[in-house]
């Protein structure tokens, strides 16, 4: 129910205090207009054409699009709860995974790779939960530029850029992660707004409603990509921009500002924040099974998971002597130490084998224990009795696989230079004294037993004093793209030099059941995030490979390939209406010519009409809030250093299209009040909001088939449907 | 007539022996022994060769940042008759006698120095007392690692000096703006605003932080004055006129001939030429011109020519081929066409050269008159060696399996047909019948068949490729990448008929006759773009640290380590300094939002104008520092404790304006300001103690290993010690 009761509604961030009085007078002032007439009619309008624009042809084509592949697989995982890791906060996967599951979908099909058909497999549920929010968006968009800029017009006219807009339409049909992104975003904005405009109305019913639905938003936009991070920052702003306003009213005791100030942090902070642990709670709660995404998780962690080999575990307790383990580092998502075949390359170092961390669990992670001065305590040897390993002990590690041994000496670290150089060094076991390494449990005396799993142990090695750890920088290709594994002269107590073993295995000592310490869900709540901001940062994009950049976007400069390449395909590409999207850029331009002309006429003071008045405010306050979630959705980019995709786009380009209805229905509204008052000024006001829609619909026209599928020749061909539209000549179809 | 006459010619000087005083002291603590010691320390190594480069007129590219600083230091260098001549290979190396060493530190030592008084003005400007003033110069005089930085051949303190004249400039043309606008003096102290600027970011990008915040400060007094109604239109558009030309339009006019200075000084081919288009290459006297001047310019059927990869990434190269084949089948087991290989090698070589054929034609010379290729035009290329024709095919590349192979086709009479032909695209045509230049033009080859596009991939074959690069046919080419874009290097139009004859044309150099030149902006637009662009292996350096470190300096580099005796130079600083400056900064934010909640609820604490200093001093100040400072947390590149220095500059300057607030709004009683005044002279000699302490290290005195000991007062500082 927007602007319920009318009163004061609409009012952007610089709405002038002291009207306060107004409540309850009648909404007459040009200040205040009401909502226009019609306007359910025309949510109603807008609201069945962009369903029927996204679920028209929605199960078409009948097999596994882009990535679809990732996040259909990721449902899947939630339906046969295997535990797995991925980059993004688990909520958008999680109702992928339970719209699959209420429309019947069994979780078997395996989503290998784009262009695998589904065949019996039931995949319209997934989508058309995803359809169904991203048609959400329009509404959303259309109430938010009414309240906004109190006019029908610009409030139809963006809904009806995003209605035809062939980018926002196949971004919609697909099991992605976007439509949900989107649909929480918008959510918060139009929460927001509405909140805005319930401001003469603190602490009434609706006002709470607004304010708490912008808190769950934002927790459901956080909890999607970390892209809603971007809406949170427009949210934050917005709301410090409130609490300052408030704080100068003088009028208001201190007693009802910090009553204002704590039912923020209510509903922004805190709701929104508990909110986002439930739902890592209910993530971590399903995926209960052992799965692909175990590696990057501490032993602790993975003891939790049904099937994997730390879940109710059995194994030797203490350490001895001819024992096969693997070590992990205690450092948030660090790896297995890790060794292989190859060597370092020239200039790095000695040229001796490898070491590294890796995530992943593998055969190269096994290390057996040695004493240093003797090669006898072989596991084959059955009559030679088992000797625990010591805290103090001095040791050797040799790597299984290649029977090499850890290994450090005086050069340096390949990256860490810092750091000296960690290495495989001998042959079957044989090297020299600088293999030997001193091991230590943190916080114990000389000659206490190891423990697996419990001990934090750390190594030092003995001839140079250095300890061996993990700086968590990733190698270069020479490397695997590993981690490295230094020995760090610095004696410091951090996690990155501590290490516990996982895996033990010695046929000799008798097998223990091991309740291994139970992480605390802040534990597993604050490693989970390492590790996926770990998992973000190591998404670089390669040598000589073409990369999406982002002054690309706004030009609609290269779209992606959803499905098919060839002729015969049935060929759907992501990519905006390009008049809707250079119209646009276009309005960028212009909108920052108005409001800067608007601002500096304010400022110079110069006399306005009552209705001049109102059109600069819509110009700046609600054109403002717009055009700053734009920006905030857009710029951050210019500084990411991952892969950029076309798609990250979208949240920046629903903002666009608000700013250009606000502002083309302002011009058009500003022009025709020189010829006022006549009806002719209504008329031209009118003609020009009606030729931008019917502009936009003939391009929708010409370019739909980019969403609703293309088969036959290419555009290049001037038999094909889309010849004569491939405009610019990055564009693939 | 001589009315002129009637008053007497008098001069009034007025000296501020403060600033004068100052200014000597600063001078001494700078220049005092200078050329000790007589050894390349840290940075010089890198700063030293291109002085050299300079005094040779070599050209060079140097991707840290644009030459004004790089120009500067050559000064000094040309200033002291230094020839050049000198191998800068390692830290620690000493001079030979013919580097005038003293010269070549003189200009960073003499721009650090006068940062001093620099400061004492700027805090006047601010409106502070001349005892804060004096303080700012004090604690900027007795910083430790202002020094070090300024006693050697290191941009930093040019850097700093810019910074610091741009920001007074603009206050001395801001505190004239009230009373005489358009003044000889106002002119004067606004294009210097924008001198300074442009200098500041013509030695180091960094200065376009400081830049930018007083671009940011001008346009807010801007906004001011547009609501100031007494003045008309008129006059305003008049003063954006004149700060749009002077902060604007002079800077960037400065910045391009610091690039014009740099690009007339280096006139001959250098280390660097490869990194640069052919084209710019031959601009260069030596190197490439030699071997292009006077070739064809058209390339037409029959010429013989040698095509280079525009990337130059990882290494420049030209498409090559070889006698050798692929292997049948590589180690995973994958199977190729075993044709002839076709590679991007990175040196010159006879197997480089290549013939351009008509498909309808069989010969491969050039008619009379030459026929030019133009764009879109349908060409085979013939290997000149081997006369085996460019091909592709749908078979997987050796290292790229979801591009096409290339190959030289060999016959087999098996089921695989040649496809040789390809279309010659230009990229930078300025019409659809553009001819194919040489040097000039940046030309693609799509296949015709696959319409896959010739492409370097960046991998490196391995031993039966002899660890050449990968050439393949892209078949899903995305958009424009250098990667795909040739140019033709060598050129000449073939006349031998027969393959021997043609074997020793191919061997013979090329003719010569005309340069070509290319204009200004152009080599200009390229070097930067060369500049911006280029990335160095970004491998951890010993010393480099990490942003945070910074505030607490819990970090140092070591400069320099005598051989035998312990003496050594560190960029450690004044730690007294260091903590009291984000005590300040602190203080300085806590107060403000304080005093700022308070206005809001119209409580005001201290008098209107005396907020008005607080203010602008903080946007200067804290402005400064927050400028300068946190975009290096978004950085990816190597840093190091140095670059934090211009921050900390910012950041000393605001401990006088503090001290004197606390002591002018909070100390209310007589009792309690004697109190604070003892306070201060406590603390300020503990920063001349810490001064005293570390002053072994900053200026290079011996000390003992006890000495050096008890000088680590960190765990974290590397100080070095001998073992015995």
């Amino acid at each position: 129910m927007p602007a319920a009761g009318g009163g004061r509604a609409g009012s952007g961030p610089l709405r002038q205090r002291g009207t306060r009085r107004l409540q309850g007078a009648p909404p007459a002032s040009a200040l205040s207009p009401r909502p226009p007439a019609g306007w359910r009619a025309a949510l109603g309008l807008v609201t069945l054409l962009s369903f029927a624009s996204r679920f028209h042809r929605l199960p078409e084509p009948p097999h596994v699009c882009w990535d679809e592949t990732h996040f259909g697989k990721m449902g899947s995982y939630y339906i046969n709860r295997t535990f797995f890791f991925d980059v993004h906060p688990p909520l958008g996967k999680m109702l992928i995974g339970l719209a699959g599951y209420l429309s019947g979908y069994d979780g078997t099909f395996p989503f290998q790779k784009p262009g695998d058909r589904y065949e019996q497999h039931n995949y319209m549920g997934m989508r058309g939960f995803c359809a169904f929010l991203g048609s959400c968006l329009v509404p959303f968009a259309y109430l938010t530029v009414l309240e906004l800029s109190k006019s029908l017009p610009a409030a139809l006219l963006t809904a009806f850029i995003l209605i035809f807009d062939t980018g926002c339409i196949t971004l919609s049909q697909y099991i992605l992660l976007d439509p949900i992104l989107m649909f929480f975003l918008m959510g918060a904005v139009l929460s927001m707004v509405k909140c805005n405009s319930c401001a003469d109305r603190p602490f009434s019913a609706s006002w709470w409603l607004w304010l708490s639905l912008t808190g769950v938003n934002l927790a459901g936009a956080m909890g999607v990509k970390f892209v809603g991070l971007f809406v949170v920052l427009l949210v934050g702003l917005n709301t410090i921009y409130d609490l300052w306003d408030l704080l100068g009213d003088l009028n208001l005791s201190l007693v009802m500002f910090g009553k204002h100030f704590l039912a923020r942090v209510l509903c922004l902070i805190l709701l929104p924040l508990t909110l986002y642990m439930a739902m890592f709670a209910v993530h971590f709660a399903v995926l209960n099974k052992s799965g692909p995404g175990d590696g990057f998780f501490s032993s602790a962690f993975q003891s939790q998971l049904i099937g994997n080999n730390l879940h109710n575990v059995s194994i030797p307790e203490h350490l001895a002597y001819g024992s096969v383990v693997t070590m992990k580092n205690l450092r948030m998502a660090g790896g297995y130490l890790h060794s292989h075949w190859h060597l370092y390359p020239e200039g790095v170092g000695a040229r001796q084998q490898q070491v590294t961390a890796y995530l992943h669990k593998d055969l190269n992670n096994l290390w057996i224990i040695k004493k240093h001065d003797s090669n006898t305590a072989d596991l084959s040897d059955s009559s030679s009795p088992v000797e625990f390993v010591r805290h103090g002990d001095i040791i050797r590690l040799e790597h299984k696989e290649t029977s090499r041994n850890l290994h450090s000496h005086q050069h340096e670290a390949p990256l860490t230079r810092k750091h000296f150089q960690v290495t495989g060094y001998g042959i079957n076991g044989t090297g020299d004294s600088n293999d030997f390494w001193r091991i230590e449990v943190v916080g114990r005396r000389t000659g206490k037993l190891i423990k697996v799993l419990r001990s934090k142990i750390r190594l030092m090695h003995v001839a140079t004093g250095c300890i061996l750890g993990s700086t968590g920088k990733t190698l270069p290709k020479w490397g695997w793209e590993q981690v490295e594994v230094t020995c760090t002269p610095y004696v410091k107590e951090t996690p990155n030099s501590l290490w516990n073993f996982e895996d033990h295995i010695n046929p000799k000592l008798p097998n223990i059941s091991l309740d291994v310490l139970k992480p605390s869900f802040a534990e597993i709540l604050l490693e989970s995030h390492m590790v996926m901001i770990r998992g973000n940062s190591g998404l670089k994009p390669k040598d000589n490979e073409v990369t999406s950049k982002p002054w690309h976007w706004p030009i609609n400069y290269q779209g992606l390939r959803f499905s098919g390449v060839n002729e015969t395909d049935y060929r759907v590409y992501l990519l905006g209406n390009p008049v809707v999207w250079w119209l646009n850029l276009f309005t960028i331009g212009l909108y920052l010519l108005i409001a800067i002309s608007t601002a500096v006429a304010l400022k110079r003071g110069v006399q306005l009409t009552s209705e001049h008045k109102e059109l600069s405010r819509v110009v700046l306050c609600g054109g403002g809030q717009v055009a700053l979630g734009w920006l905030l959705h857009y710029l951050p980019f210019f500084m990411m250093g991952r892969v950029l995709y076309f798609h990250h786009y979208f949240p920046a380009m629903l903002f666009s299209s608000m700013l250009t209805g606000i502002t083309w229905d302002t011009l058009l509204k500003f022009f025709s009040q020189f010829l006022s008052p006549s009806t002719k000024a209504r008329r031209v006001y009118g003609v020009g909001i009606l030729a931008l829609i019917l502009l936009i619909m003939y391009s929708f026209y010409l370019f739909h088939p980019l969403s609703y599928g293309m088969i036959g020749p290419m555009a290049s061909d001037p038999s094909s449907p889309m010849a004569g539209l491939r405009w610019m000549d990055s564009w693939e179809f | 007539m001589l009315g002129f006459l009637k008053n007497p010619v008098v001069v009034t000087a007025e000296i501020n022996l403060n600033l004068v005083v100052l200014t000597v002291m600063g001078l001494i603590s700078r220049l005092w022994g200078l050329s000790y010691p007589r050894a390349v320390v840290f940075d010089e190594v890198y700063y030293g060769q291109f002085v050299s480069l300079y005094m040779k007129r070599i050209f060079f590219v140097d991707d840290s940042g644009p030459p004004l600083g790089h120009m500067l230091l050559a000064l000094g260098g040309y200033l002291g008759g230094f020839d050049g001549n000198f191998l800068w290979n390692r830290i620690g190396a000493e001079y030979s006698m013919n580097v005038p060493v003293w010269s070549l530190r003189f200009l960073p030592a003499l721009a650090g120095a006068l940062c001093i008084p620099l400061a004492y003005q700027i805090l006047v400007e601010l409106q502070f007392s001349h005892c804060a003033a004096l303080g700012a110069a004090l604690l900027i005089l007795l910083e430790n690692s202002l020094i070090t930085q300024s006693r050697f051949m290191l941009l930093e303190s040019i850097l700093i000096f810019f910074i610091l004249l741009a920001v007074l400039s603009y206050l001395k043309f801001y505190n004239l703006q009230r009373h005489s606008s358009f003044s000889g003096g106002w002119w004067f102290w606004l294009l210097l605003t924008g001198v300074a600027c442009s200098c500041a970011v013509g030695v180091k990008y960094m200065g376009l932080f400081t830049y930018m915040l007083l671009l940011a400060i001008a346009g807010l007094h801007f906004w001011h004055m547009l609501g100031d109604r007494n003045l008309s239109n008129v006059s305003l558009v008049c003063h954006f006129l004149a700060r749009g030309l002077t902060l604007l339009v002079i800077p960037v006019a400065m910045y391009l001939s610091f690039f014009f200075v740099h690009l007339t000084l280096l006139y001959r081919s250098g280390p660097h030429d490869q990194i640069m288009t052919s084209a710019f290459q031959a601009s260069l006297e030596g190197g490439l011109a030699r071997i292009t001047q006077g070739q064809p310019l058209e390339v037409a059927y029959g010429s013989q020519i040698t095509l280079r990869n525009v990337l130059g990434k990882p290494m420049q190269c030209w498409l090559h081929s070889h006698t050798n084949t692929y292997p049948i089948r590589y180690e995973n087991g994958r199977g190729s066409s075993h044709q002839q290989q076709v590679t991007c090698y990175p040196f010159k070589d006879v197997n480089n050269w290549w013939i351009v054929k008509d498909p309808g034609m069989q010969q491969l010379v050039v008619s009379n008159p030459p026929r030019p290729v133009r764009h879109g035009h349908i060409v085979q290329l013939v290997h000149g060696i081997t006369t085996r024709y460019l091909n592709t095919h749908d078979v997987a590349a050796p290292l790229s399996p979801h591009s096409q192979e290339v190959s030289c086709y060999i016959d087999y009479n098996i089921s695989m047909p040649a496809q040789n032909l390809w279309r010659v695209e230009i990229v930078n045509r300025e019409s659809d019948t553009d001819v194919w230049k040489t040097i000039l033009s940046e030309v693609r080859f799509v296949h015709v068949n696959t319409s896959a596009v010739l492409k370097l991939s960046g991998a490196s074959l391995p031993e039966w490729g002899y660890r050449q690069l990968e050439v393949v046919g892209e078949k899903l080419s995305k958009g424009y990448h250098q990667s795909m874009v040739w140019n033709v290097e060598e050129h000449r139009y073939g006349k031998s008929q027969e393959q021997k004859e043609r074997e020793v044309e191919l061997h013979s150099p090329t003719r010569m006759d005309i340069s070509k030149n290319l204009s200004f902006m152009a080599k200009f637009t390229e070097l930067q773009w060369k500049i911006l662009t280029l990335k160095n292996e970004d491998t951890e350096h010993k010393y480099s640290s990490s942003a945070l470190d910074w505030i607490t300096m819990d970090t140092n580099i070591a400069y320099w380590l005598h051989p035998t005796s312990g003496a050594q130079i560190h960029l450690l600083g004044n730690v007294c300094t260091w903590a009291s400056a984000n005590i300040a900064a602190v203080v300085y934010t806590c107060l403000s939002l304080w005093y700022l909640i308070r206005r809001r609820r119209k409580i005001y604490d201290i008098p209107e104008d005396a907020w008005q200093l607080w203010v602008s001093a903080g946007q200067i100040c804290v402005g400064g520092w927050v400028v300068n400072y946190l975009p290096f947390f978004l950085m990816e590149k190597t840093l190091f404790l140095y670059h934090y220095l211009p921050a900390l500059t910012f950041q000393i300057l605001l401990i006088p304006i503090v001290l004197q607030h606390l002591s002018d709004h909070l100390c209310r009683s007589l009792l309690s300001k004697s109190m604070f005044n003892a306070l201060i002279v406590a603390w300020f000699s503990s920063v001349c103690f810490a001064y005293r302490t570390f002053s072994p290290v900053t200026y290079g005195e011996p000390l003992s290993v006890a000495e050096l000991k008890d000088l680590r007062w960190k765990d974290s500082w590397n100080i070095l010690i001998r073992k015995q």
